[in-house]
């Protein structure tokens, strides 16, 4: 498996370790519902079966975190970016 | 037919001619009283109780490949019990009992081994750890011995003991412990169930679950619509795909694991091994070959393939400790979906809908596992009420708190 970096080019997915699902929202924890909330934002995954976008850190290579569109069934990577854009977006 | 010394004597002098096919290739009824999904070990497991213990009949397991096609078949068969946590022990220890009377209990040869399960300490830290998961066991009535380096040089000469990164310090033993023969233990469990008059389903895939006023009524399958009253999920790798046409979301994720095995040499490993600097497993089959294993792919994946790293972080975690085995060849290695729960526990519990009961996140300790999973998976189901050994292995306890977390990684289930 090969890995886009946006920074780096195609790398070896060796170079990369994984975290996994991308985009998930800390929850407020001051809010009336954070006991569950938090629930869900530690535990819950979506664990599809098909495209995933996932949280990948090139760690042996520019030490970028991405997001990568990775098909779970038969590993095609369908694309990755610079996980910040995401990051920024979820955390909204 | 039972099978016995005399049953075997009696074909051999007719050529072996009368033996019949140990299941039927039934088809689906239009309603069952339970409906498994999932003909993997734990289905076939919990299919045999339902009817042998508790007298259930009118059941039926889907199962969408062939018996013995997914993890049951795809494991490295190794059985044990040597856990730590409170909820754990007392779960696979009362696993391994039935194992020890399985083959007289379903009239199967499983080839069963109690040949010991060693895990080897590296270091001073990890003989006290060590230890201290031994006294946790000795408090629950399992047997374990902790080794010193000439104990482990006794039971295994042919290890690096010297190895200048990972020198072997000694190990824990679980006497108890060893390997049974996979593909029979789901043979045994489904001709078990089979002749008690559960169906057994094959090539017949669950597309959904169906949920009607909260309450589950059947199961939308490739072969048509089939009516329950009580339906399991026990489809492992699978179980968040048809978990979620029920309305579930659960803690896991799907990860991909491999096992190898070598061509087959003269006998050479007494027991199971373990690697303790890294995460490596070997033992050696009745027929020579080398069965072992490491750690997942470390992405979540639903293709029952692995990739290339894994199997040279496999061969060189061997070589560490078994250099004597570098030239031996591989034969063939092959990939299995893992249910990896957020805290390396399995989950056997009630899901908020009636009648749907759930047996899943088995992580890649399934195997050991399986008449335990069946007993209390059957026992939840036909009673309604959780087994007192599995009553540490419920869903909510996410939510509550009340985590298994035998590795101590927190919840990310690539690292169990």
């Amino acid at each position: 498996m090969r890995i886009p970096c946006p920074f780096c080019g195609t790398r070896d997915s060796q170079e990369f370790t994984y975290l996994g699902q991308a985009g998930l929202k800390r929850p407020d924890p001051s809010a009336p519902n954070a006991q569950a909330a938090f629930h869900d934002y530690v535990h819950i995954r979506k664990n599809p079966a098909g495209p995933n976008s996932e949280l990948w850190l090139h760690a042996y290579g520019c030490r970028s975190w991405i997001v990568v569109e990775r098909n779970t069934l038969t590993h095609d990577i369908l694309g990755a970016d610079y996980a910040s854009p995401v990051m920024k977006e979820a955390a909204q | 037919m039972k099978y016995s010394v005399l049953s075997l004597i009696h074909q051999a002098f007719r050529g072996h001619r009368d033996w019949k096919p140990v299941w039927r290739y039934p088809e689906p009824k239009e309603e069952y009283d339970i409906v498994l999904i999932g003909g993997g070990g734990h289905g076939l497991a919990t299919a045999y109780y339902l009817a042998k213990e508790h007298g259930l009949k009118n059941i039926a397991v889907i199962e969408k490949g062939y018996l013995g096609g997914g993890s049951v078949g795809r494991n490295t068969t190794i059985v044990r019990s040597n856990y730590q946590e409170p909820g754990n022990i007392p779960f696979y220890e009362w696993s391994l009992k039935l194992w020890e009377g399985l083959e007289q209990d379903f009239n199967y040869n499983a080839m069963m081994s109690q040949r010991g399960v060693l895990n080897l300490y590296h270091s001073d830290s990890q003989r006290d750890e060590y230890a201290r998961r031994g006294n946790a066991m000795m408090m629950h009535g399992v047997d374990c011995t902790l080794l010193d380096k000439k104990g482990v040089q006794d039971l295994v000469p042919f290890l690096d003991f010297e190895n200048a990164r990972f020198p072997i310090q000694g190990g824990l033993l679980q006497e108890r412990g060893g390997t049974a023969r996979h593909d029979a233990v789901a043979w045994g469990f489904a001709r078990g169930a089979d002749s008690r008059g559960v169906d057994i389903l094959q090539n017949t895939e669950a597309t959904q679950i169906r949920v009607e006023n909260g309450r589950a009524v059947g199961v939308e399958t490739s072969r048509g619509y089939i009516k329950a009253k009580k339906i399991g999920i026990v489809a492992a790798g699978n179980t968040t795909r048809i978990a979620q046409t029920a309305g579930l979301q659960l803690p896991i994720e799907s990860y991909v694991l491999q096992a190898f095995v070598s061509e087959a040499i003269k006998p050479l490993i007494p027991s199971v091994v373990t690697f303790g600097a890294g995460h490596f497993y070997i033992s050696q089959s009745d027929k020579g070959g080398l069965v072992f294993g490491a750690s997942l792919d470390g992405y979540s994946s639903y293709a029952a393939r692995g990739n290339l790293p894994s199997v040279e972080d496999t061969i060189e975690e061997a070589m560490a400790i078994m250099p004597s085995i570098s030239r031996v060849k591989l034969l063939r290695h092959w990939g299995g979906i893992m249910d990896m729960s957020m805290d390396g526990s399995p989950i056997i519990d009630k899901t908020g809908v009636d009648g749907l009961y759930i047996n899943c996140g088995w992580c890649y300790g399934g195997f050991k596992a399986t008449p335990g999973s069946g007993w209390c998976f059957a026992h939840l189901i036909a009673k309604d009420e959780t087994h007192p050994n599995a009553k540490a292995l419920r869903l909510d306890r996410f939510k509550t708190g009340h985590v298994i977390d035998e590795a101590g990684t927190g919840a990310q289930p690539n690292l169990h």
